[in-house]
């Protein structure tokens, strides 16, 4: 038998439509149990490579025959000794191409909505590590909102489109991803917006995003004013896109609140996370399309793959925006909060431009899932 | 760090997973009950995977040096040493070594396991007497001195405490079990540089 490839593409598009798959993640448990590649209707089985060198006899029945396999590990090449073995011993299994570290990397653009005059939305599904990002595109013009470090998918997605990016905005300064906000800015000419409470410490020049500013994107108007939404750091805002859309950063999630602790803060910034998110939000129309910066977990997905939804039913359905008493959501916000990011202090410094890791060291300290919300 | 000795050295730089613990597997049948392999790699995964690959074959991970681009690996082959009877009559157990060592007691603190075990961890003011190196470093010790023996589980350190009595040592204890139960302070290099997981 051969052996097959996947690729983040692929099973991407597996999780998007809900199909089976078994995953065989040939990784460390410790690895395995911190974050691996969630699905509908995948099945697991994880059994460490090394266990597997002198052969894959004890794990042949625990392999269907009957579905389709996917062997797994950090970087690719365990999976393809794996797999070659599988194969050998006579089932057709697959690999996934580049490992877990592609995962992690892989964007996947989808659309969720049209604007005023032809204009567009699309997020960026980062389905390995529960990130989102967006870009708006209106008569060849674009800006692009909380960009990962995968720079040259939003350059070149624009480019397919006819566009010229002209605005790069970060919601707030990220604890868990690198942005790329900086590079893409740099590359392009335009303009690089950050909330300037989040911004005291970096060592590059911005354009503060505040409460007040309109930047307009061809015909559409990104409309920021009022919208100063302050909780998960101090400076996060989040912003109307043509009245239709709010960008919420990592305040508010579809399952899910921002954690108010990753700059250290958690006590003094639980009140400004409640006041955003039980005050200034309710003033907002409730058929708001809420496009966060995460999802958390794969329920959260809609059927095209795409997480949104109208702010109006997060006010019924989501937990952290219906906690009455205050002490119950400071205990919520401030105890039993889940680990935080890996590295995250080394990526806030990355993203302020006080120190420079190289690619490697960008992966490495990316790796693992999403840590910011809180349920 | 130059009395961190290793039995054997094996080179997997520029080698990705999961070539370094293949090539660890296949040194480790080559080595003796006992013995040190020091890996070195560039594959910054290795450092997990040795771990768990040492827990899942039942050998023992000593600890990393990470040396610029360059991860040293100790591991140690795993011994059946647990088991033996032990023979010299002289005992303590960890408990009441510690008690003598916070009350600032005059004894002596020996620890007789290989240096690449002793570099990662060890009791503070102990000294390093590897077993084998034992018989030409007694000079080195009082005869009349309180000298307590450590090791991993109290086998090496029971060899050692028959080997100073037979040699005139008078006041000789073995330490039982030893670090690898201990629970007292310890120091040694743990993961230098690299980057922070946690």
């Amino acid at each position: 038998m051969t052996v097959n490839v996947m690729t983040s593409k692929e099973v991407t598009k597996t999780v998007f439509n809900n199909e089976e798959l078994f995953i065989l993640d040939v990784r460390n448990a410790s690895d395995f149990n911190d974050w691996k590649i969630e699905g509908e209707n995948f099945e697991y089985l994880n059994v460490p490579y090394f266990e597997l060198l002198d052969g894959v006899e004890e794990i042949m029945e625990e392999i269907p025959t009957n579905k389709k396999v996917l062997v797994v590990c950090a970087k690719e090449g365990s999976s393809v000794m794996v797999a070659e073995m599988l194969s050998d011993a006579g089932l057709n299994v697959s690999y996934l191409k580049g490992g877990m570290k592609a995962w992690s990397e892989h964007l996947e653009p989808v659309k969720v909505g049209d604007l005023n005059d032809g204009g567009e939305i699309y997020q960026f599904v980062r389905i390995g590590k529960g990130c989102l990002s967006y870009m708006v595109l209106s008569n060849g013009e674009a800006a692009v909102i909380d960009a990962t470090r995968m720079t040259d998918i939003y350059l070149d997605f624009a480019e397919n489109m006819g566009a010229k990016i002209k605005h790069v905005i970060d919601t707030h300064l990220h604890a868990d991803h690198i942005s790329g906000g900086r590079t893409i800015a740099e590359k392009t000419d335009a303009v690089y917006w950050l909330p300037p409470k989040d911004a005291t410490e970096v060592t590059f020049d911005y354009q503060p995003l505040e409460d007040g500013n309109d930047i307009t994107i061809g015909n559409t108007t990104i409309n920021i004013a009022a919208l100063y939404s302050p909780g998960h750091t101090i400076g996060s805002t989040s912003f109307a896109v043509d009245k239709k859309f709010l960008i919420s950063g990592d305040i508010l999630f579809i399952d899910s609140i921002g954690r108010p602790d990753l700059a250290g803060k958690a006590e003094d910034w639980v009140g400004d996370l409640r006041e955003t998110l039980y005050k200034r939000y309710r003033e907002l129309s409730e058929e708001l399309i809420v496009l966060p910066a995460h999802f958390m977990i794969i329920d959260e997905l809609n059927d095209d793959g795409s997480v949104s939804e109208k702010l109006g039913a997060l006010f019924v359905k989501n937990h952290g925006l219906n906690i009455e008493d205050e002490n119950e959501f400071r205990k919520l916000v401030t105890e039993n909060l889940p680990p935080q990011p890996n590295a995250y202090q080394e990526i806030r410094e990355t993203n302020m431009g006080k120190i420079n890791p190289d690619m490697d060291q960008q992966r490495e300290m990316e790796i693992g899932p999403n840590r910011c919300a809180v349920r | 760090m130059e009395n961190l000795k290793a039995n054997v050295i094996l080179d997997t730089k520029g080698l990705a997973c999961p070539m370094p613990i293949v090539k660890t597997k296949k040194a480790m049948n080559n080595l003796e009950t006992g013995q040190v392999l020091e890996i070195q790699a560039t594959d910054k995964g290795s450092k997990a995977d040795m771990k768990a690959w040492s827990e899942s074959s039942g050998h023992q991970y000593l600890g990393t040096i990470e040396e610029g681009e360059v991860l040293k690996h100790y591991l140690r082959k795993s011994s059946n040493d647990e088991f033996n009877e032990k023979k010299h009559p002289n005992v303590i157990n960890n408990e009441e070594l510690e008690k003598k060592i916070e009350a600032n007691e005059n004894i002596v603190v020996i620890d007789v396991r290989e240096s690449a075990e002793y570099v990662f961890n060890h009791i503070p003011n102990a000294i390093s007497f590897p077993l084998d190196e034992l018989e030409n470093k007694l000079n080195e010790l009082n005869k009349d001195d309180e000298i307590y023996v450590v090791c991993r589980t109290g086998n090496r350190s029971d060899l050692a405490a028959q080997k100073l009595t037979e040699n005139g040592f008078t006041n000789v204890i073995n330490v039982v079990p030893g670090m690898s139960q201990w629970n007292g302070n310890t120091t040694g290099i743990y993961d230098l540089g690299g980057i922070n997981n946690e």
